[in-house]
């Protein structure tokens, strides 16, 4: 039974896929306005089916569809695995997959590829279905590639802009860079450990030495390919560009699901990379130095989608150093956590994009919390929650990673209280710009403001509620809850040798300490945001003002773009013409052509002889006698 | 009579190879170069011949007989030839026949 | 039985067409006869699968001169080869249907006749049916190239002619050298030729002059200098039969041929031609980058794929030597779809070069699906057939020479940027206004392209259909290794 829901549950996207995408010209609107979110919904209502049962019955299973290949000792199976962590993942890409397609049949109402975005995102659900379901590393990465091209397909939907389509292509290629460390870290493992199912690789592993060097290496390779896909440093450049897309594909691929699947391999990987100290430095150094770099970046950007990618990109960068301190529970959490808050703030600002009839700066808007009320609330809920207002699900999972940070090191602790510093104050800098104040904007505009329609803001509400009760999924002890979703998890983690251990070192009075801090901190910041934006109207200079040179880098994005473009684009350009001209057409083939034109010269030379002189070749002939007797007698 | 020694035989033939050699080479008149081959075939007639004396050996003369009726046939090919080409280009020189040059 | 058929059908048929008068005549007879030609083919398929897995050997005694006899068979390996040209000469003659050809009976004659070498060299089991096939191959080849090429085909046809012909010339004088070698009665056939005994000295001898040969084939950097060339100017018909069918009788020379008679040369060579191979690939790739003419675009890449399956033969390894057969015919498929896409972009816009190429997904959103999907292959995405043999070669070279595969692994980026970037400036984009009276795909180019799509696909999703026909024979040639 398990195994028919099972194969059921990528199925239906599959399906919602070719049935679209056949009929991309001819279907109606009606049609695929059903069975676009339709298909998502069967799969999450299947999903729970499945959790349910789990919960009753609940035994990590491996169910094998059909055999993939075997070639020698190399047997990959199409296989699935249920257990508590493919099944955390199944419901929310299922659940908040369902509520952005569902948003989406009201932003995408006026596009004439409509059919054709429901078809793309179908396909998305289905590989990223693939990623979290399956039982060994080469399923993963089906789905990992496979979520890659859907990003390219969606981020470049309007394909007439070629903006849009570099932006897509630059996410792609990215990916692949990320990619090849995937697939080498999947050689190496195959070579390591002769399987790519997990858990024959996990049984292997467990009795290991922590760090030894072939463990080093895989978990490093693998991360790579995660920095790659989750926009950390130093291949997060695709993920502000990505924003070219429409808002839908941000918020469900860009925020919840795709860029989280790097988060996902490392918790499914925990029992490797417990086994290596090297890597989780790497890591931790990595995802601190992408959390405050983003933020900083986003403190200074005016492009409302922009906002939250670099808020994206640092949040991703929490994750991982809660993975990286093996806090697995809580990066889980907060992944979960930030798909509800950032889903629900990607189409709370596609409602006001859309409202606006397309404006994407936030210095044109402002006010706008009277005309359109629900997007207001549930952008506010969501605002508050990332920035770590309690009780709302933020809160409790941001806490639980700076809890687990400063079990680890005060310096880790401190980088990301800034982080969350800074994160409130771009957060609330976002929603005073916009929703609050005098309107900016054309008349044209004001005259059109309206409230999204209720296919949009129902989604929105069912998302603010999720933001609001979601942390108590996870209530830690120390507010008197049973963690239950620590619980939920632990047979996942409970193989690697650091358990995510409750804090240890730090005594409950610290802990209520540092919770005080930071939310004492976190309020100050929003009310001097408050009274900055909102009470003395600044909060932008006008283009042509004169910026200090800190400001300038920073909101240039610290020309890491065109720093990409110098020492890896045009370089790659200059040397495929190089070796074209030179190398190609210069030296090979004049090789080769030498040879040809060796004969041609020769016969040019040999053909004088040819006199046409009877005299002259009676002469050789007999010269040709008198040699051959001579050779004759030589020899 | 004493036997003329084989030496002598041996010089003069070359000798007159040599000659018939010489004016294959340098002779311009097609008919002289004719001349020229006949004497070159003479003398290895004289040659084989002298050899199947000094060797009591028939087969040489015998060869000379297959040599004369070859030597016949040449001259009267070339001959025709000769003929042919005077026809069209009025001359027996041979350094009028070069079209055949690179 | 099966196996002369399937050689003597193209042969018939390369007479037959001469038969017929009008153009679609030709057209329909040319068809018809390559869809009989892939039923037997898919008969003798069938049979192989249900028998024990045996090698359809056909032997004919009666026409044996001393030194050879019509030696023919099919191992898996080479029924996967075989199955794939008969597989895709009916598509390419369909994708002919929108030209206009002068002399079409000499045309499709000649396709004939190129399937019949081609095949051949695919069954020989005989040493000098082996060459004589493949030197075969080469007729058709010239004629199609030079009669209905593009404008500087003499030159390049005659500079591919000639240079291939050397290198084979001296697989002949191996093959001599060989028979000569073999026990008493001399004998060109394959089990004669595997038993010769050589010195290691002399096995890299012959190995040297087999490797030119097949190396020149292939192309291996840097013998591959003929090859953008020679696609470019040639027909798209000759570029689909070349790149995607004659340059497998290299690899597979290679799988087969050298394997067996020259093993302990080439696990001594093995680390030059893998330096060469990979250097291939990146040169390739990178090269490709840069160029605006799709049809040479496609040429490097093809080069920068065959350069990784060459790495994978040498890597001797199981998981590479599958994955080099199962990328052999994958790259067929897909390399023979993307000319198809290119013919039909070329006669659609009447222009090759990307700098006047865009946005013709507007127009044609059929053809950019198809194409998109023929790139997918090409880029090796998962479940597509390209993955297979990429992940099954890299896999393999990964496993003795880590370094290179991930040097080779590289080819994942480039591929996907070149590809993506020809991609983004053909189809996407604005509009052009020329294109108002451009008609999205007419039925024979359907037909052509779907049949690419299902075995990109099924390849993709289900590859031990295939891998298993070619594993019994991959593990018996992996033997001589001993």
């Amino acid at each position: 039974m398990v195994k028919i829901l099972i194969t059921l549950i990528p199925l239906f996207p599959l399906f919602g896929f070719l049935f679209l995408g056949a009929g991309f010209r001819s279907l109606p609107r009606r049609i695929v306005s059903v069975t676009g979110p339709g298909t998502i919904l069967a799969s999450f209502l299947l999903t729970l089916i499945l959790f349910f049962d789990f919960q009753r019955n609940g035994i990590p299973q491996i169910h094998l569809i059909f055999n993939w290949l075997t070639v020698g000792p190399l047997v990959i199976g199409f296989e699935f695995l249920t257990d508590p962590l493919s099944l955390l993942m199944m419901l929310v890409v299922t659940g908040v997959g369902f509520l952005i397609h569902w948003y989406s049949v009201g932003y995408m109402k006026d596009d004439p590829g409509y059919n054709r975005f429901f078809a793309y995102m179908n396909l998305f659900v289905f590989f990223m279905l693939l990623l979290v379901m399956g039982a060994n590393y080469l399923i993963m990465f089906i789905g990992w590639e496979g979520v890659g091209l859907c990003s390219y397909l969606l981020i470049g939907f309007w394909f007439r802009n070629q903006d849009y389509n570099n932006a897509a292509k630059k996410a792609f290629i990215m990916n692949r860079i990320g990619d090849l460390g995937f697939l080498l870290g999947m050689f190496l493992l195959f070579t390591t450990f002769g399987s790519l199912n997990f858990r024959e690789i996990f049984e292997k592993a467990t009795p290991m030495e922590a760090g030894e060097p072939v463990m080093v290496a895989i978990t490093l390779l693998l991360f790579i390919g995660a920095v790659g896909k989750s926009a950390q440093i130093p291949l997060y450049t695709w993920l502000p560009d990505a924003m070219a897309g429409p808002t839908p594909v941000s918020a469900l691929i860009h925020a919840a699901t795709m860029v989280t699947a790097g988060v996902y391999m490392v918790a499914r990987s925990n029992i490797l990379y417990v086994l290596s100290p090297v890597t989780q430095i790497v890591m931790g150094s990595v995802a601190l130095a992408t959390a405050i770099f983003a933020a900083s970046i986003a403190l200074f950007q005016n492009d409302i989608k922009k906002i939250l990618a670099y808020s994206t990109i640092s949040q991703l960068g929490y994750m991982f150093a809660a993975l990286s301190v093996g806090a697995f529970t809580g990066a889980m959490f907060h992944l979960t956590t930030h798909a509800f808050f950032k889903a629900l703030l990607f189409l709370g600002a596609g409602s006001v994009i859309h409202a606006l009839g397309g404006e994407h700066n936030i210095r044109k808007m402002g006010g706008l919390r009277k005309k359109m009320p629900a997007t207001w609330w549930t952008f506010l809920i969501a605002t508050l929650a990332i920035s770590g207002i309690p009780p709302l699900s933020g809160f409790f999972s941001k806490d639980e990673i700076l809890i687990h940070a400063l079990d680890h090191s005060a310096w880790m602790w401190f980088i990301l209280f800034i982080g969350a510093l800074m994160t409130a104050f771009y957060m609330f800098r976002l929603l005073w710009l916009t929703f609050f104040g005098a309107f900016r904007g054309t008349d044209d505009q004001h005259h059109h403001l309206h409230e999204s329609p209720g296919v949009m803001t129902v989604p929105l509400i069912l998302l603010a509620f999720l933001t609001a009760v979601g942390g108590f999924m996870n209530i830690p002890g120390i507010f008197g809850g049973n963690s239950l979703l620590a619980q939920f998890l632990a047979p996942v983690f409970a193989g690697s040798k650091y358990h995510p251990m409750p804090v240890t070192r730090i005594s409950h009075t610290t802990e209520w300490m540092i919770i005080g801090i930071t939310l004492a901190a976190v309020i100050a910041v929003i009310a001097w945001s408050y009274h900055h934006f909102v009470k003395r109207e600044k909060g932008f200079l006008p283009d042509q003002a004169h910026r200090n040179f800190l400001v300038n880098l920073i909101s240039q994005k610290y020309y890491v773009d065109e720093l990409y473009e110098l020492i890896i684009v045009k370089p790659l350009l200059w040397l495929s013409t190089i070796l074209h001209r030179i190398i190609e057409v210069g030296f090979i083939d004049r090789i080769i052509n030498s040879f040809g034109n060796l004969v041609v010269r020769t016969g040019n030379t040999l053909r004088y002889i040819q006199t046409g002189n009877v005299g002259f070749y009676m002469f050789i002939m007999i010269l040709g006698i008198i040699l051959m007797l001579f050779l004759n007698i030589l020899i | 009579m004493t036997a003329i020694p084989i030496d002598y035989y041996l010089i003069f033939c070359s000798i007159l190879f040599c000659t018939g050699v010489i004016g294959v080479l340098i002779k311009r008149n097609a008919l002289v170069i004719l001349m020229s081959i006949e004497l070159m075939i003479n003398s290895i007639n004289l040659l084989l011949a002298a050899f199947a004396a000094y060797t009591n050996d028939p087969a040489g003369q015998i060869f000379v007989f297959f040599i004369m009726v070859v030597a016949a046939a040449e001259v009267a090919i070339g001959l025709a030839i000769i003929v042919l080409i005077y026809r069209t280009t009025h001359s027996i020189d041979i350094h009028v026949l070069n079209k055949l040059k690179w | 039985m099966l196996t002369l058929v399937i050689i003597l059908v193209p042969l018939v048929l390369s007479l037959a067409v001469f038969g017929a008068r009008t153009e679609k005549n030709v057209r329909m007879l040319a068809l018809a006869g390559s869809l009989v030609e892939f039923g037997v083919v898919v008969a003798a398929f069938i049979q192989f699968k249900t028998s024990c897995h045996c090698n359809l050997l056909f032997n004919a005694e009666w026409f044996s001169m001393t030194m050879f006899s019509l030696r023919l068979g099919l191992d898996g390996i080479s029924l996967l080869l075989v199955a794939m040209t008969a597989f895709l000469v009916p598509l390419i003659i369909l994708s002919t249907f929108s030209h206009h050809y002068e002399n079409p009976q000499a045309f499709y004659s000649l396709i004939f006749l190129m399937e019949m070498a081609l095949t051949g060299v695919f069954s020989a089991y005989d040493g000098l049916i082996f060459y004589i096939f493949w030197e075969l191959a080469l007729i058709p080849a010239w004629f199609i190239c030079a009669l209905w090429g593009g404008t500087d085909r003499i030159r390049i046809t005659f500079k591919f002619f000639v240079y291939t012909f050397t290198g084979s010339l001296f697989m002949l004088l191996a093959l001599i050298w060989l028979f000569l070698k073999t026990p008493e009665p001399h004998s060109f056939s394959f089990g004669a030729l595997t038993r010769a005994m050589l010195s290691p000295a002399e096995q890299s001898w012959i190995f040297a002059a087999f490797f030119l040969a097949f190396a020149i084939k292939i192309p291996v950097f840097p013998f591959h200098t003929w090859q953008p060339d020679t696609y470019t100017e040639s027909p798209p018909a000759g570029s689909m039969l070349l790149a995607g069918i004659m340059l497998k009788m290299g690899i597979f020379g290679m799988i087969r041929w050298m394997l067996p008679l020259t093993p302990l040369a080439m696990q001594q060579w093995a680390p030059v031609v893998l330096i060469l191979a990979v250097t291939g690939i990146v040169y390739a790739s990178v090269i490709a980058i840069r160029q605006s003419d799709l049809k040479r675009l496609v040429a490097y890449s093809s080069i920068a794929h065959v350069g990784l399956i060459a790495a994978g033969v040498f890597a001797f390894s199981q998981q590479a030597m599958q994955g080099a057969i199962i990328q052999m015919v994958s790259h067929g498929i897909n390399v023979v779809g993307l000319f198809i896409i290119l013919d039909i972009i070329e006669r659609r816009t009447g222009t090759r070069v990307v700098g006047e190429l865009g946005g013709l997904a507007n127009r044609v959103p059929l053809l950019a699906a198809f194409f998109m999907i023929i790139l997918l292959g090409s880029i090796a995405l998962p479940l597509t057939n390209g993955f297979v043999g990429e992940f099954l070669l890299l896999i393999g070279i990964f496993g003795t020479h880590p370094v290179m595969a991930a040097i080779a692994g590289l080819t994942i980026i480039f591929g996907a940027v070149y590809m993506l970037w020809m991609y983004q400036r053909t189809m996407l984009g604005p509009e052009q206004v020329s294109y108002s009276e451009i008609r999205d795909l007419t039925p024979a180019e359907l037909a052509a392209l779907i049949p690419i799509v299902v075995m990109i696909f099924w390849i993709g999703i289900f590859p031990s259909f295939f891998l298993d026909t070619a594993l019994p024979d991959v593990i018996r040639l992996l033997q001589y290794l001993r």
